[in-house]
């Protein structure tokens, strides 16, 4: 983002007065842009997870309404925009009216941080990635204030269980995280993914060494936890909690809850794909021989396929698993992962060290 | 003084709910998640059958029993047309009741399908449920050749069935049966044998052997606690005893007898024995009439009648009272969901909410059965 | 022990006027308990090795009003059938009580299911089980005024909710009842 403000200033020198407003200015457009990439992910990931539930469950999914039914999820969007916004008494209606905009802040900051290509990102924090575990777990925040306004005991149930589960899910991440970062020497996601340069994908973290091997399933694990996917979607266990935390929400306010448990399950994704594999860094190296911005294209092509398998791995394991229990949820975090995270951690030390 | 305090609270579980399986109302006390009592709620769906049924001619009352149990219509009726049938005195034509054999046993596969896929629907995978309605599909058309209509059937008649059955039964039947049991190995390795689920039911809502005949569980309840009772074999009625087939008990084999888990694998087991009968019932299927001769107007003698079928959610009992009239004096109906209920409260204490929903799950129990 | 003869045999030996008379003419024979030995006749059902009835199918609730001219004519019933699991053997035994004291000891200790059983008798019938821990209503509101399935129950003129809005009138004329009456005749 500097680099695009110091382009602008450099190219428009009459904005050089200005330079507050500009960069206001471009905070907004820039702001929008990442809103409307959020919503159209988001809403392309509601068509493919139809789709790829359809296919499980040998059923057509949405095929009526443009492109095979790819608009269904603008029709949906729609109808949720146009849906009377009911606010119940007895709620808290401040609380009960902020909390979905929480609930998307979480998924929509770690945006800024996602290396979408070698230039393709927002902002290249040097602490890009503890930035990117703090900021995404706001949604915890958004979550229980919902809960907690609803006025509603399955959505207070569902609040708590999203707060305990969450933070618990916090420290087994964060903690496989660490590898990498000790591996790459830096926190920035940018360098993240330089590190991983290579031909042939041998480079990318996941392959580096063991320690990080395992580490890679523990932070896919709990990043599945820490954003209520099944098999730990607890805060909403449809067939014991109603629907949770979201119960009592409906048109806009419910359609920003789902934006950010979509947005999520592409950041989760993406993350995923940043740290461990690979990230930007090209399919079959650069041995195709591939003229000047054609490799650009190709590098964020990377990052989308192989983003997009592992959405495409989330989604078939939550059509294919049923849903754990509280006590098992919270067991595997600090009984399993946490353990694992910590020996990992070690191992890659260890090794590094020898 | 402990710094931390925690309090008791009133849970309305229903009568909306997803995991009521119909209109049940359960008031839940609990300290957060843990389970402290339960006080099921029913009568949500009671129908009064049972004082309709003092006003209605005894075949009139044959499409109330339909409702009964709407996913096992065909066993709730014959049910009752046995009673009748027992009070009466009537004798059934060998192919009638070969015909209600099979299509008793093809409606227990499918109602016990609808039960494991909802099951595993409340444990959070939702793809098992519809697998298993896609094979319910198959077995419907079977229905809908055979008796017009895809699930409430009115199909017996006292003294046999209401018709034949048409050209190209037999085939439909057999065909089911080969294309069945692959199919529920299919079901078995997405869910049954999954380590979450197993995990998940394991140990989770124990009824003993003890206290499942307290409270008088019938069917898979009764044998998911590892007692061999089973009406088909223990009182043979209709033509039962002239067939093969095991009765699937629990085991114990994920963890305790008697436990969730049991009850769903009997469910699981019986489906194949199931299909079992259906082969050898076809096979031996003899000709010869579907109705025996009733007059018109029946008129039984005075007295008591308890004639019960082996249904699949338990026995389905019938306890006709005449009084030499051509209307059943007064007429119970016992279900093997209303027994399923009672034992709720005993066996939930100290479960927690999602384990509520498994024993809810696993006791299979739909709420016109329990209402009536 | 097999059959109801020798059952009704062993148990009038053992109970004398508790137990009442025997009906073989019934497609299903049962025999009469007087309500005085209800609980002891159950226990020594259930706990004795000959006879060993661990298991309740159910309680039906009879109003006898209307029937046949017998001597338990225009009494309540409560209708207890058990089996014996290890050979299905059933068993119908019946207990009578004036309609003007219909109060019946409950067995709910003895057979954990009659817990739920005596509640819809009591609902449906009107009878009063002594000693029941929760006698509730269970299929109709507990607002419900009358017991349904009372030969004399007269269906309400219109159906309200409990907070007194109209839900539907039913003053529609019964076309079977007249017939009805011939019927019983």
């Amino acid at each position: 983002m500097l680099q695009l403000f110091n382009w602008l200033i450099k190219t428009f020198p009459s904005l050089a007065s200005h330079q507050e407003l500009t960069a206001f200015v471009l905070f907004i457009i820039l702001g929008l842009l990442v809103l409307t990439f959020a919503a159209v992910v988001a809403g392309s990931l509601t068509y493919f997870e139809r789709k790829v539930a359809a296919r499980i469950q040998s059923r057509m999914g949405p095929i009526e309404i443009g492109l095979g039914g790819y608009i269904q999820w603008v029709a949906d969007a729609i109808k949720l925009l146009l849906k009377e916004d009911i606010i119940p008494e007895n709620v808290d209606k401040i609380l009960f009216r902020l909390a979905p905009y929480f609930a998307f802040l979480g998924a929509g900051l770690t945006y800024l941080v996602l290396p979408f290509s070698e230039k393709l990102i927002l902002a290249d924090l040097n602490v890009g990635v503890l930035y990117f575990l703090a900021v995404s777990s706001i949604t915890v925040i958004g979550i229980l204030m919902a809960g907690w306004a609803s006025y509603n005991k399955w959505s207070l149930i569902g609040g708590i269980r999203s707060a305990a589960q969450i933070v618990s899910y916090e420290i087994p991440s964060a903690l496989a995280v660490l590898p990498v970062v000790l591996y790459a020497g830096s926190l920035s996601t940018q360098d993240v993914v330089r590190a991983q340069a290579g031909w042939a994908g041998f480079h990318w973290m996941i392959f580096q060494n063991p320690f990080i091997f395992i580490s890679f399933f523990v932070f896919f694990i709990s990043m599945l936890a820490e954003n209520n996917r099944i098999p730990f979607d607890l805060p909403e266990a449809e067939s014991e909690l109603v629907a949770g935390y979201n119960t009592e929400y409906s048109g806009m306010r419910f359609a920003m809850f789902f934006l950010a448990e979509y947005s999520n399950v592409f950041i989760l994704s993406a993350f995923a794909v940043t740290l461990f594999l690979g990230g930007w860094q090209p399919l079959f190296g650069l041995s195709l021989k591939i003229p000047g911005t054609a490799v650009d294209l190709w590098k964020l092509f990377s990052f989308f396929f192989k983003t997009s398998i592992m959405v495409f791995l989330v989604l078939t394991i939550r059509w294919t698993l049923p849903r754990v229990r509280i006590d098992q949820l919270m067991g595997l975090c600090w009984k399993y992962l946490v353990p694992i995270a910590f020996f990992d951690l070690f191992g890659v030390m260890f090794w590094m060290v020898l | 003084m402990s710094l931390t305090r925690s309090e008791e609270w009133y849970l309305n579980m229903g009568p909306h709910h997803p995991s009521t399986h119909g209109v049940l109302r359960f008031v839940v006390k609990s300290d957060g998640e843990v389970i402290d009592e339960v006080k099921p709620d029913i009568g949500f769906l009671h129908r009064g059958i049972e004082k309709i049924a003092e006003r209605l001619e005894y075949n009139q009352i044959i499409p109330y029993y339909d409702r009964v149990d709407y996913l096992a219509a065909f066993n709730a009726s014959w049910s009752y047309v046995m009673a009748v049938e027992k009070l009466l005195g009537i004798e059934v034509p060998p192919r009638a009741e070969y015909i209600r054999v099979i299509l008793g046993e093809l409606n227990r596969i499918i109602s016990h399908l609808i039960s494991v896929g909802s099951f595993a629907l409340d444990m959070g995978a939702v793809t098992p449920f519809t697998w298993a309605i896609r094979e319910r599909e198959v077995v419907n058309d079977i229905f809908e050749m055979v008796t017009g209509s895809r699930l409430t059937y009115n199909f017996p008649r006292i003294g046999g069935v209401y018709q034949d059955v048409p050209e190209g039964f037999r085939e439909k039947v057999l065909q089911f049966c080969e294309y069945f049991p692959p199919k529920l190995k299919e079901f078995n390795d997405l869910i049954t044998y999954q380590k979450i689920f197993i995990h998940r039911l394991a140990n989770v809502a124990v009824i003993t052997p003890e206290q499942a005949i307290a409270f008088g569980l019938t069917g898979p309840n009764l044998r998911g606690s590892g007692i061999k009772y089973d009406l088909r074999k223990n009182r043979p009625y209709s033509v039962y005893s002239e067939f093969e087939f095991d009765i699937p008990v629990g085991t114990g084999e994920a963890g305790t007898l008697g436990d969730a888990y049991d009850r769903y694998m009997v469910r699981i087991r019986e489906m194949e024995e199931s299909c079992k009968i259906i082969k050898q019932a076809i096979e031996k299927m003899p000709d010869g009439p579907v109705r025996a001769k009733v007059p018109r107007k029946l008129k039984p003698p005075v007295g008591d009648v308890y004639a019960a079928t082996e249904a699949p959610r338990g026995e389905l009992g019938v306890h006709l009272i005449s009084d030499g009239s051509s209307r059943p004096y007064r007429m119970k109906i016992r279900t093997g969901s209303f027994a399923a209920m009672s034992i709720v409260n005993e066996v939930s204490h100290g479960l927690m909410i999602a384990d509520l929903v498994a024993l809810i799950g696993s006791l299979d129990v739909i709420a016109p059965e329990i209402d009536r | 022990m097999e059959g109801i003869e020798n059952i009704y045999t062993y148990l009038k030996g053992k109970f004398g006027e508790g137990i009442g008379i025997l009906d073989k003419e019934s497609r299903d024979p049962w025999f009469e308990v007087k309500r005085e030995n209800l609980r002891e006749v159950a226990t020594f059902l259930r706990d004795d090795p000959e006879l060993g009835f661990t298991y309740l199918v159910a309680i039906t609730g009879v109003d006898y009003s209307k029937f046949v001219d017998v001597d338990y004519k225009g009494k309540l019933c409560a209708t207890y059938i058990l089996y014996r699991l290890r050979d299905s053997h059933q068993l119908i035994f019946k207990v009578f009580v004036e309609k003007e004291d219909p109060v019946i000891p409950s067995v709910w200790d003895i057979w954990r299911a009659a817990e739920w059983h005596e509640r819809e008798a009591f609902d449906l019938v009107g009878i009063k089980f002594e000693g029941h821990p929760d006698l509730r209503r269970i299929l109709l509101p507990p607002e419900w005024e009358g017991h349904p399935l009372l030969k004399d129950y007269k269906e309400p003129e219109e159906y309200r909710t409990p907070d007194g809005y109209l839900v539907v009138k039913t003053h529609r004329p019964d076309p079977l009842r007249e017939n009805n009456e011939s019927d019983q005749k």
